[in-house]
């Protein structure tokens, strides 16, 4: 086993972030601007016509964005080397908050997955944002501890990856909230195929979650509510009113934003609500209306580069657990940029999961700032 | 680095570059190849239209009174999206408001049932709109029953109580006029599906007779509100609002006292013909100005009541409309009931021996029977033989001589191995009296009778050959006699060829000879006339609410008949014999207007549904006065009995009616029309202010 022996240095905030990657600073600060007026787009004109504060999103998503990147940023500051001895504590955190959403008393149902923790005062967190950080941590240090030989992780410690995966996931299939579960899994098979185990862990594994996910349909593990959004996208039509319509209604609103857009704050579908949660799972309808092919088209764009800047300190760092680190955190956005940007388009089923950076929503907010930390991590110390 | 790791991780990127290739494609697809079309599809969920309907024109008679106009009602109608999606899918409610509007539950149900839900066989009455439009299931509801439905709306979910124009056919002369005004309904899928006119839902439009014929004009433009919504339907803008435009009103030709006088002279002579022991299953009367064209009045028996639309019709009325046993009260026999005309048809015949060189002046056999190959042709009555003038041969019927004359000319144009080109002087008269080609009048689905000439033999024959070549096979077991059967095998063989048996027929109007009444009013309209055929007009013309003339229907010319100027008079002095010394003569001889005419007593091949014989059609067909004709007055009774103990009698009542004669005494002051004939100009339209007159008392 090679252990590398982490710098352990003070920066200040100023040197610290002239080290950050430049070009995915950028792109994740286009993607939080955007979102902001999106967010702000989305419920300002119903909130007014129902005599409610039009701002009242606008705020606390800015709020969720402030505690987002102190939390990113906090996140820089330790090197991620060290996190490791905190990668147990962290996993630990995420089952408890598992375990305590499933008590019915603390855990509340919100689209059918009980999945929340409501606090007095309205504030909600998912622990389930929690348990992806503690996974993609804890995989990537058990495959790295082999060090980055040619033989790749031993099978033994895959299936220890698998089982420390195994509670959380369980619990968060219990819930059930298909749509984390499946970036996690994601997620894990992006990190396992990066470390280099053998190739038949990664087909077994992308086999095994292609049966997960329609034997779960079929058992009945999901609940009827999604069940229903998946059938809906394979047969929009089948039940017009429910969750078919709620995917025909996201389609026309996106298309008929046309090349350039209804314009910011003037779309009719957006300003009447006919597309449901439009401030978090379908926050991508309202770029489609109001901004058209342009600003949506400028948002995907921003993504891209978003990818390429962290594709590259995946593979410029010579660290296997920053790596494999970069890669999960990879995974998961890619995933749950495509299956909600998919799905409001018509080419992904529907599971509510919410757009990295641009979705309205403090736990997603905080965990996907905590991911470009992470990114950033890995890149301040791989120079 | 192992290289399966670095191949992995060049795979992810390739990976993560086309899903976002694969987002970026489907954007463009989505908002610009497609996006029109979302644009429109966003435009049909944010809009929503609210039609306010506009006031229909009324339907006026020739001095302005209103035989079909609008009045308020009030509708209760159900929302099939709102109560499908209850625990019983409505049934409780759709119970409740049955209750309350006294109607049956199954009636309730089936009305708003898309007629596709419903098993075939069991769909009359079912909703033939769509089910995103409010269903009516009556427009004349009591204010009380509007409101329990408006004050207990937790009660009655998805059932509404709103006012709405009505269309009332109100019968202010006691005239009835089904068949003329038609009726009226909701737009169905397949109106606005047809795209020919922009409908809204919810609309009413004309289904059948005048308000379909003239629908254009008498619906005006409805007032259309578009609104955009949101998602729970508030409204948040106004995008368009028009108000509605009303209808025009169509004055007719018809005379509403003379209409309904006219029907009681039908329903009267039915009721007749059955006291003398004939089926008498229907019939139809015709009052047509003999100058013009213009039709005075038109009943067909059995009727209906056009309102019964309005009160939301019952499966059982509307099973009775198109029973078979009730008459099917919805087929219009003046203008699409077709029948042999039989001796009404010799005026024609006349015309056609004349232009076969036949002297209408000599004198002429009429046996009591004749015998053509070996079948015997005789007359309706012993009585009648002799040899004498044709003129007293129509007078009195004289069947045998047209039998004659019609075997000669079949003779003469090569019988069973006809010349190239026959004269056929019968058929190509009869073309040009206008006998298988409709007439034009301004109702819809007008039948066109039938002329039997060669052309058409040969088609029935291609049409029916393989029936009779394979007759024992496919004929019903009861038609198997070894007669028909020899029939069969010779019609096999050449029954394209036209027999003795057709053309000697055709002279008296039998065989397969079909006219509907109204080609018969025009023919003796054009007799008294001089021979102009005219175009039968029931419009006489369109009228803006505030009176200004929108379009005059003057009188259309369809042609000449052939008949010369000696023929018409021959045929003057013929048809006025019937009525002074003929059939009719037990009718007419001592009526104190001089009347000229026909009667018809004809053969009809069948039997009823009870297992008797069909009765023959009773028809009369005649002009007046006899020097001057100024109307052309038909009745036809299908299985009426002798043309001139039934008919003739009804005609001779609605003549009373029109001259007002009582017993033998003329009282121009109860005839129909005070300056003795129809108004020549235009009345004044005024339906809000319309009151009932006193109908004609009958004779």
């Amino acid at each position: 086993m090679v252990m590398i022996t982490p710098r352990v240095r003070k920066r200040r905030i100023t040197e610290n972030v002239a080290g950050f990657d430049r070009w995915l600073t950028f792109s994740v600060v286009a993607l939080l601007l955007i979102g902001t007026i999106l967010v702000w787009a989305a419920t300002r004109t119903w909130f007014a016509s129902q005599g409610l504060d039009p701002q009242y999103y606008l705020k606390r998503h800015i709020i969720n964005i402030v505690i987002g990147i102190g939390l990113g940023y906090a996140t820089t500051l330790i090197d991620y080397r060290l996190l490791r001895a905190y990668t147990p504590i962290l996993w630990g955190l995420g089952v408890l908050g598992l375990i305590a959403v499933a008590i019915p008393g603390i855990g509340s149902v919100v689209n059918g997955a009980r999945a929340w923790i409501t606090f007095p005062g309205g504030f909600q967190i998912q622990p389930g944002e929690v348990a992806k950080i503690s996974i993609i941590l804890g995989i990537s240090m058990l495959l790295s501890e082999h060090g980055d030989i040619d033989s790749g992780p031993s099978d033994r410690d895959v299936l220890k990856a698998l089982a420390i995966s195994a509670v959380p996931m369980g619990l968060i299939m219990l819930q059930p909230d298909l749509g984390t579960a499946i970036i996690i899994g994601v997620s894990m098979i992006a990190i396992i195929a990066v470390s280099g185990a053998k190739s038949r862990w990664v087909a077994g594994l992308l086999l095994f979650a292609v049966i997960g996910v329609i034997g779960a349909a079929k058992v009945g593990i999901m609940s009827e509510y999604q069940v229903k959004r998946l059938s809906s996208f394979i047969n929009p039509s089948a039940d017009p009113q429910q969750s078919g319509y709620q995917l025909r209604q996201s389609r026309i609103t996106i298309g008929s934003g046309g090349v350039l857009g209804r314009g910011l704050f003037e779309g009719p579908q957006t300003n009447g609500r006919f597309v449901p949660e439009q401030q978090t799972d379908f926050i991508f309808t309202v770029a489609g209306e109001e901004t058209g092919f342009v600003g949506s088209g400028l948002i995907i764009a921003l993504f891209g580069l978003f990818f390429w800047r962290a594709f590259l300190i995946a593979q410029r760092t010579n660290d296997l657990f920053g790596r494999l680190v970069c890669v999960g955190v990879i995974g998961w956005f890619a995933f749950q940029t495509f299956e909600n940007i998919g799905m409001a388009m018509g080419l992904m089923p529907m599971t509510g999961v919410p757009l990295p950076f641009i979705s309205y929503g403090g736990s997603s907010m905080f965990a996907t700032l905590v991911g470009f930390g992470l990114l950033q991590n890995v890149h301040l110390r791989s120079r | 680095m192992n290289s399966r790791s670095r191949l992995n991780l060049v795979v992810m990127q390739v990976l993560v570059i086309s899903l976002l290739l694969a987002m970026l494609g489907r954007l463009f697809y989505l908002q610009v190849a497609d996006g029109l079309v979302y644009q429109n599809a966003a435009l049909s969920i944010q809009s929503r239209d609210i039609v306010n309907p506009a006031v229909r024109g009324a339907i006026v008679d020739d001095t302005g009174l209103p035989m079909a106009m609008d009045r308020p009602g009030m509708v209760i109608s159900v929302d099939r999206s709102v109560i499908d999606k209850m625990k019983d899918k409505g049934v409780g409610v759709l119970q409740k408001v049955a209750t309350l509007l006294v109607k049956n539950y199954s009636d309730v149900y089936t009305s708003t049932r898309l007629c596709g839900e419903l098993p075939l066989g069991s769909r009359t009455g079912c909703w033939n709109g769509t089910l995103y439009q409010p269903i009516p299931l009556t427009k004349v509801a009591t204010s009380a029953q509007a409101l329990k439905i408006l004050e207990n709306a937790d009660q009655y979910p998805g059932v509404n109580a709103t006012p709405v124009p009505i269309r009332s056919y109100p019968a202010l002369a006691g005239e009835n006029a089904a068949h003329l005004l038609g009726y009226v309904g909701s737009v169905t899928s397949a109106d606005i599906a047809s795209g020919n006119n922009q409908y809204y839902q919810n609309e009413t439009i004309g289904q059948t007779g005048l308000e379909y014929q003239y629908n254009k004009y008498l619906e005006g433009i409805p007032g259309i509100k578009t609104v955009i919504v949101d998602r729970t339907s508030n409204i948040t803008s106004v995008s368009k609002n028009s108000d509605p435009t009303p209808g025009d009103n169509l004055v007719t030709n018809i005379n509403a006292r003379l209409q309904a006088a006219t029907e009681k002279a039908l329903a009267a002579s039915v009721l007749n013909a059955r006291a003398q022991g004939n089926a008498a299953d229907s019939g139809a009367a015709i009052v047509m100005d003999v100058h013009t064209g213009r039709v005075l009045a038109l009943a067909s028996y059995p009727t209906y009541d056009p309102n019964m639309w309005q009160k939301g019709l019952t499966v059982a009325q509307a099973q009775a409309l198109f029973s078979a046993s009730d008459g099917v009260p919805a087929l219009s026999r003046a203008t699409d009931g077709e029948y042999a005309p039989a001796s009404a048809f010799k005026a024609l015949s006349v015309v056609a021996a004349s232009s076969a060189g036949y002297n209408l002046n000599a004198n002429y056999d009429c046996p009591y029977s004749l015998k053509i190959g070996n079948q015997e042709f005789h007359n309706d009555d012993t009585s009648v033989q002799g040899h004498f003038s044709l003129q007293h041969a129509i007078a009195v019927s004289c069947d045998t001589i047209w039998y004659q004359i019609g075997y000669d000319q079949w003779v003469k144009d090569g019988g069973l191995f006809p010349h190239n080109n026959p004269n056929d002087f019968f058929f190509k008269n009869a073309k040009a009296f206008g006998v298988g080609v409709p007439t034009g009048i301004d109702l819809p689905s007008e039948a066109s009778g039938r002329l039997p000439d060669r052309a058409w033999k040969l088609a029935y024959y291609k049409s029916n050959k393989n029936f009779y070549c394979n007759f024992t096979k496919l004929a019903r077991k009861s038609d198997l006699t070894p007669y028909l059967i020899a029939i069969a095998k010779q019609d096999c063989v050449d029954g394209y060829v036209l027999r003795a048996g057709d053309a000697v027929n055709f002279a008296i109007g039998q065989g397969d000879t079909l006219m509907t009444p109204i080609q018969m009013t025009d023919i003796y309209a054009a007799i008294a006339n001089g021979g102009t055929l005219y175009r039968p007009q029931v419009a006489r013309a369109i009228l803006q609410p505030d009176g200004k003339v929108v379009q005059e229907y003057s009188p259309v010319v369809n042609g000449k008949i052939p008949a010369s100027s000696s023929d018409l008079t021959f045929l003057h002095a013929a048809l006025r014999e019937v009525d002074t010394d003929g059939t009719a003569a037990p009718v007419f001889a001592t009526f104190p207007i001089a009347v000229s005419g026909k009667t018809g007593t004809g053969q009809v091949q069948g039997r009823n549904a009870n297992g008797t014989a069909k009765d023959p059609t009773s028809w009369f067909a005649s002009y007046a006065p006899s020097n001057e004709p100024e109307y052309a007055v038909v009745m036809m009774v299908s299985q009426g009995g002798y043309g001139a103990s039934i008919a003739a009698v009804g005609v001779k009542d609605i003549y009373s009616a029109i001259y007002g004669v009582t017993g033998n005494t003329v009282d121009p002051k109860v005839a129909i029309f005070p300056t003795g004939a129809p108004p020549s100009g235009l009345p004044k339209v005024d339906p809000k202010n319309a009151a009932p007159v006193t109908p004609v008392v009958a004779p």
